[in-house]
């Protein structure tokens, strides 16, 4: 069976767990920012940044099959491996879930300092911006049936 | 440098005592704000316990204490710059809202439709958007100073912006990213030269470099005092009597007015028409102390310690693989700003934050500046007198670590 939001979050926080040192854990995350597919540059486009004055990230959304998927990237690669995580466990979601979401492993991992609205580096946008967006898609499949 | 003891300066400021991420703290980012020292901290407590009254409005003992002694911090300004008069010397919140001062009280009596104002490229927005602003009232257009690649102003084409249409000229001092110390004797006297009021920005100035503004001669110029080791919410604006005198008030209430009536109110004099409501006035003390002890350092050793700092972290960051100075004008203040290989600032900064080294990254306020550069920020390090070469070889190690991790 498909794993749930939170068997997600919970792995994540597993994954972090091994780091005892803020340097690894760093690491790892740059790992992940790199490993990220970047974004098609046709994407990267005014309506698809959610800026923040500190680094960009674009936010590409997509429904299919009643779910919602998501790409994302970043031109700060610490911000990249943290947009990333939010794509591993948001991206391929019913909207509802993804509306529910409290992604609590942010902070389980010790990066909510990145969440930080004085960090500008857009992610608290993008958060919003995943849910806002599964919103829009969620009114318009009621309005539908 | 042997009259110039670090260790025992760094004892003044409490903040330095203390530790980030479980590191020392390395604090570099001096150019966004300065630590206070224990005196100026003191002085904020005393005013509050043993002063705290409203100014120019009692007869009672606390109210001409505190009256006495936001003058006399006035008259600690006028010295610290050496302004003619103690009139000249407005308090205001900061940088900010002195040249907000000028674009709405000179700017709405003398700026007109297709009038030209002169600014450059190494403006913070705070001396970019005032005057945006009231362009967008008036009709007048902005004309910007180009740079050259190593961040310094190209004088020959300041020469060529000034027409006939110009009205006002209004410059930093010093580059708050880059730290280019910007030729402004020269610029002042070319804007004479063809009768044009100039302001100077000079909340990067004030802290690292001597002013003298009748030296100067410049019309207008602001500071901040929480750039100058003051508190925050406090700054200066200096302007010529005459100038001032002939521009209407800024914002209208209490304090500012002569006679009020329903019909017609006069202005008060020279400072106080631009004062309105009840001032920062354990600011304004706080302030004057923080002069103080920076008189006391003396602003010249001052200088020449920064400089050595200068020296040191530009020579040894640039020994540092894929290092890339930006801004490197023959005349800097104690600022480098730099990137390394293709790596994001946010991400050299969120890793020697980690290390208890706090610098800025980011445009710094200076977005048209970090365009012409083509790059999306900078970490910025700024020294103060208060830092080390040791703590500079910690930012060394830093971003040398950092850099190992992104690249």
């Amino acid at each position: 069976m498909e794993k749930t939001i939170e068997e997600i979050e919970d792995e994540i926080v597993d994954e972090f767990t091994v780091f005892e040192e803020w340097m690894d854990k760093y690491e790892y995350i740059i790992e992940l920012g790199k490993n990220l597919p970047a974004m098609d540059e046709k994407y990267k486009t005014d309506n698809r940044k959610v800026s923040g004055c500190q680094s960009q990230v674009w936010l590409n959304t997509n429904f299919e099959n009643g779910k919602v998927i998501y790409e994302a990237d970043s031109d700060a690669i610490i911000t990249k491996g943290l947009v990333g995580l939010l794509v591993r466990v948001l991206s391929n979601r019913k909207p509802q879930d993804i509306i529910n979401a409290k992604l609590d492993f942010i902070n389980k991992i010790g990066m909510k300092e990145h969440l930080s609205p004085n960090r500008a580096n857009g992610l608290v946008s993008m958060i919003k911006h995943m849910k806002d967006d599964a919103s829009s898609f969620l009114n318009k499949n009621n309005n539908q049936n | 440098m042997n009259n110039f003891d670090v260790e025992k300066i760094r004892l003044d400021f409490p903040i330095l005592q203390t530790g980030i991420n479980g590191k020392p703290l390395v604090y570099f980012d001096n150019a966004a704000t300065t630590q206070k020292p224990k005196v100026v901290i003191d002085t904020l407590v005393k005013y509050y316990s043993e002063t705290n009254s409203n100014v120019h409005r009692g007869v009672h003992f606390l109210s001409e204490k505190a009256t006495n002694a936001y003058e006399a911090s006035r008259k600690t300004v006028q010295k610290f710059i050496n302004a003619k008069k103690s009139e000249e010397i407005i308090f205001v919140r900061g940088t900010t809202e002195a040249i907000n001062l000028i674009t709405n009280t000179y700017g709405s009596k003398y700026i007109k439709e297709n009038d030209e104002i002169i600014i450059s490229t190494l403006e913070h927005h705070s001396n970019i958007v005032p005057w945006q602003m009231l362009c967008e009232k008036t009709g007048a257009k902005l004309k910007v100073i180009p740079i050259n690649s190593k961040g310094e102003i190209i004088f020959e084409q300041y020469e060529k912006l000034i027409s006939t249409k110009t009205r006002f000229v209004s410059v930093a001092y010093i580059s708050n990213s880059l730290g280019t110390i910007n030729p402004v004797k020269k610029i002042i006297e070319l804007a004479h030269a063809h009768n044009i009021p100039i302001m100077l920005d000079g909340a990067q100035a004030i802290q690292h470099t001597k002013i003298d503004v009748q030296d100067l001669d410049c019309d207008f110029f602001a500071f901040s005092g929480h750039k100058i080791y003051g508190p925050t919410g406090i700054g200066i604006l200096y302007g010529k009597e005459n100038l001032l005198d002939s521009i209407p008030p800024y914002q209208g209430g209490g304090d500012m007015i002569k006679n009020v009536t329903f019909e017609k109110t006069t202005y008060n004099d020279l400072p106080y028409k631009f004062e309105a409501g009840t001032p920062n006035i354990a600011g304004s003390i706080g302030l004057a102390s923080a002069l103080n002890y920076v008189s006391d350092l003396g602003i010249e050793n001052i200088a020449k310690y920064e400089h050595s700092l200068l020296e040191y972290g530009t020579q040894n960051l640039n020994e540092i693989d894929n290092m890339k100075i930006i801004g490197n004008a023959n005349e800097k203040a104690s600022v480098i700003s730099f990137l390394v290989g293709n790596t994001h600032p946010y991400d050299i900064g969120t890793l020697l934050d980690q290390l208890g080294i706090a610098v800025r990254t980011g445009v710094h306020c200076t977005e048209p500046l970090m365009k012409f550069f083509n790059i999306p920020g900078t970490v910025r390090a700024s020294f103060a007198f208060y830092n080390t070469k040791d703590e500079i070889d910690i930012l060394i190690k830093g971003v040398k670590r950092a850099s190992r991790m992104l690249l």
